[in-house]
């Protein structure tokens, strides 16, 4: 087993929190994704994790074993770093080998672990070569390499990927999927690309501000993101949200004095201000659905199979649409966006979902 | 690219100051292969087999005394090196990695050393030394050069050790090794060009020194080389032909250990560490 449980963790340079209250479980074998914007703290978790970082309070285990006061070397983890961090005066061999040594691993078992790892990796070829003589992708293998062959508990990968070309990005991280597979090893895995988190992971930790704004399947975070913040930080484009004040038949105001049918939730009150919230995705062009808005056409993003339509309404805020094909609008002019009631998403006044 | 005239001005100014610079070597090295007439007669005339002689080698190497000055020179020299560039490398690393209460203080005491001369203490020195009982050692040599030579280099190590990627440092923790193997293993060869810098401008000033060794080891057969050639410098009669043998023999263990040094001076090697 090797499950990282984390509880009530806290951790602040002097008076600012970085990390407030955090509560999470990897379980053993999952695939973990922390997302989050950049200063979120996701990184300082990570580092926390491994030990990089020392805590102001809360408690951590891995595989059952409070780790809180070990040094990294003894949580049995390895951490990717962004960087790669690989030495550079070592040949690839000893610089996955050079930990096992100090470990004082038997030579014929560092030699078959490190063997192991290179065919996995396919850096067989590459074994004698050092750091500088490789690209880009190769290092980031070499660095992978470097954490398989300590067999630990949970691998940590703190933005792997981010500083890989678009085409390289895409592979390694089909690599890292199957690896995760085949390893069946418990990840911890640190990005700002919501497309990484939304295809490697099995679990999603949306962070903002140092805490947890909502863990879960990928999925659910997609389609019941439990506030405003993580409905805007999952999906591409991000969603929409419009102000509206709820009315006593059950109707929505919107800021423009649009009315729209709903039924709202029970919990909302009359005159309560809340926020409607719709993907891109979910709106189709020329309104024959529940709910309508009128607008004029901004700007259209043409990415070949659709396209993005931004919208302005008459109150000012803009709307972003998704069209499939060539749409044939033309900027300025009048348009109508329908979507389908299922697919509103209502927080209330405090940002959170009804 | 270069226009090809001034290229030619650079070089022309170049060359000139390398003759400038080699001509008293040149002329040293010479003239100890000449007889006693010869140096005073033709001062700048190549040894010719009428003049060639070797008396001034004969009497530097059939005089024991001297050959073991030289094994003093290269054993302080050497020393020196070796404990400025280990602790200076580990004071480096101990004031870069570490945040510590009196860091910030301990730096600008270092870097005081740098701008106060140490001979301006000679006289505190002698009575140190004196008491300690170290007098006509090699070891007050080599304190002494050390401590001369520490606040420079942990400054200019301190520079090195903090451009090497933080990243690095903490992939070794995870890989399991102590604070002192990431200085051994990880930040040593790292720091190599800075090391064999620091060695190089370490090593000739000592090397050339006068003043400690006449002041802390005049006499009792540990004199360095520079001061043992004083012996054949007298009031009334100086021996030219061994001062400047020995004067040439003197550039050889100097020349060697730059030789050996400046071949680690390799720019670059921390390069496809991280991106």
């Amino acid at each position: 087993m090797s499950e990282v449980k984390i509880d009530k963790l806290c951790k602040s340079y002097g008076p600012v929190e970085v990390l407030r209250d955090i509560d999470l479980t990897v379980e053993d074998g999952s695939f973990v994704v922390l997302v989050g914007p950049s200063g979120c703290g996701k990184s300082t978790l990570l580092r926390s994790i491994a030990g990089l970082e020392p805590v102001s309070s809360g408690s951590m285990t891995i595989g059952g074993k409070t780790v809180n006061d070990l040094p990294p070397a003894q949580r049995e983890i390895a951490m990717v770093f962004q960087s790669y961090a690989l030495y550079p005066h070592m040949d690839v061999y000893s610089n996955m080998a050079f930990g096992l040594k100090f470990a004082r691993t038997p030579k014929a078992e560092i030699d078959a672990r490190v063997n192991e790892a290179a065919r996995i990796l396919q850096l067989e070829p590459l074994l004698k070569r050092r750091p500088r003589e490789l690209s880009g992708g190769q290092r980031q293998r070499v660095a992978i390499g470097r954490a398989i062959v300590r067999k630990p508990q949970v691998f940590l990968f703190d933005e792997p990927l981010s500083n890989l070309d678009a085409a390289l990005r895409i592979n390694t991280r089909v690599e890292i999927a199957k690896l995760h597979k085949m390893l069946k090893a418990t990840i911890v895995y640190v990005t700002h690309d919501q497309v990484e988190a939304m295809t490697l992971a099995d679990k999603i930790v949306v962070m903002n501000k140092g805490r947890i704004e909502q863990s879960g399947e990928p999925l659910d975070l997609y389609y019941k993101p439990a506030n405003i913040f993580v409905a805007g930080f999952i999906g591409s484009p991000a969603m929409n949200f419009l102000g509206a004040t709820v009315k006593k038949n059950g109707a929505v105001t919107l800021v423009d004095g649009q009315e729209l049918k709903l039924k709202t939730p029970t919990a909302a009150k009359a005159g309560q201000n809340i926020t409607i919230g719709f993907r891109p995705e979910h709106t189709t062009l020329h309104g024959n659905k529940d709910l309508k808005f009128k607008g004029t056409v901004d700007i259209i993003e043409r990415l070949g199979e659709m396209g993005f339509a931004h919208l302005r309404l008459s109150s000012g805020q803009t709307i972003i649409a998704e069209v499939r094909g060539d749409p044939g609008m033309d900027i300025g002019a009048a348009t109508n966006i329908g979507l389908a009631e299922e697919h509103l998403h209502l927080f209330d006044g405090n940002g959170n979902r009804f | 690219m270069r226009k090809p005239a001034s290229t030619f001005v650079v070089h022309v100014i170049l060359i000139l100051y390398t003759i400038l610079a080699l001509f008293p070597i040149i002329l040293v090295i010479m003239n100890s292969f000449k007889a006693r007439k010869a140096i005073f007669g033709s001062p700048l005339a190549l040894p010719t087999p009428s003049t060639f002689s070797l008396i001034g080698y004969d009497k530097v190497f059939g005089d024991n005394s001297i050959v073991s000055y030289y094994i003093n020179s290269i054993t302080v020299t050497g020393s020196t090196i070796f404990f400025t560039l280990l602790l200076g490398a580990m004071a480096a690393w101990a004031l870069t990695e570490y945040k510590f209460r009196w860091n910030a203080l301990l730096t600008l005491f270092l870097a005081i050393g740098i701008m106060v001369p140490i001979r301006l203490g000679s006289v505190a020195i002698i009575q140190l030394i004196v008491q300690m009982n170290l007098i006509n050692t090699l070891t007050a040599l080599i304190l002494v050069y050390t401590a001369q030579n520490l606040p420079l280099s942990i400054f200019i190590l301190s520079e090195f050790i903090a451009q090497i990627p933080k990243d690095l440092r903490e992939a070794a923790r995870c890989d399991g090794l102590s604070e002192y193997n990431i200085f051994f293993f990880i930040v040593l060869p790292l720091i190599r060009p800075a090391m064999a810098t620091v060695a190089v401008f370490t090593m000739i000033p000592v090397w050339n020194d006068l003043w400690f060794p006449l002041l802390l080891a005049p006499t009792g057969g540990k004199q360095t080389i520079t001061l043992g050639i004083q012996q054949f410098l007298g009031q009334y009669i100086t021996d030219w032909n061994a001062v400047l043998a020995a004067l040439s023999t003197a550039i050889i263990p100097v020349l060697i250990l730059y030789i050996i040094f400046s071949r680690q001076l390799i720019r670059g090697l921390t390069s496809g560490a991280v991106k």
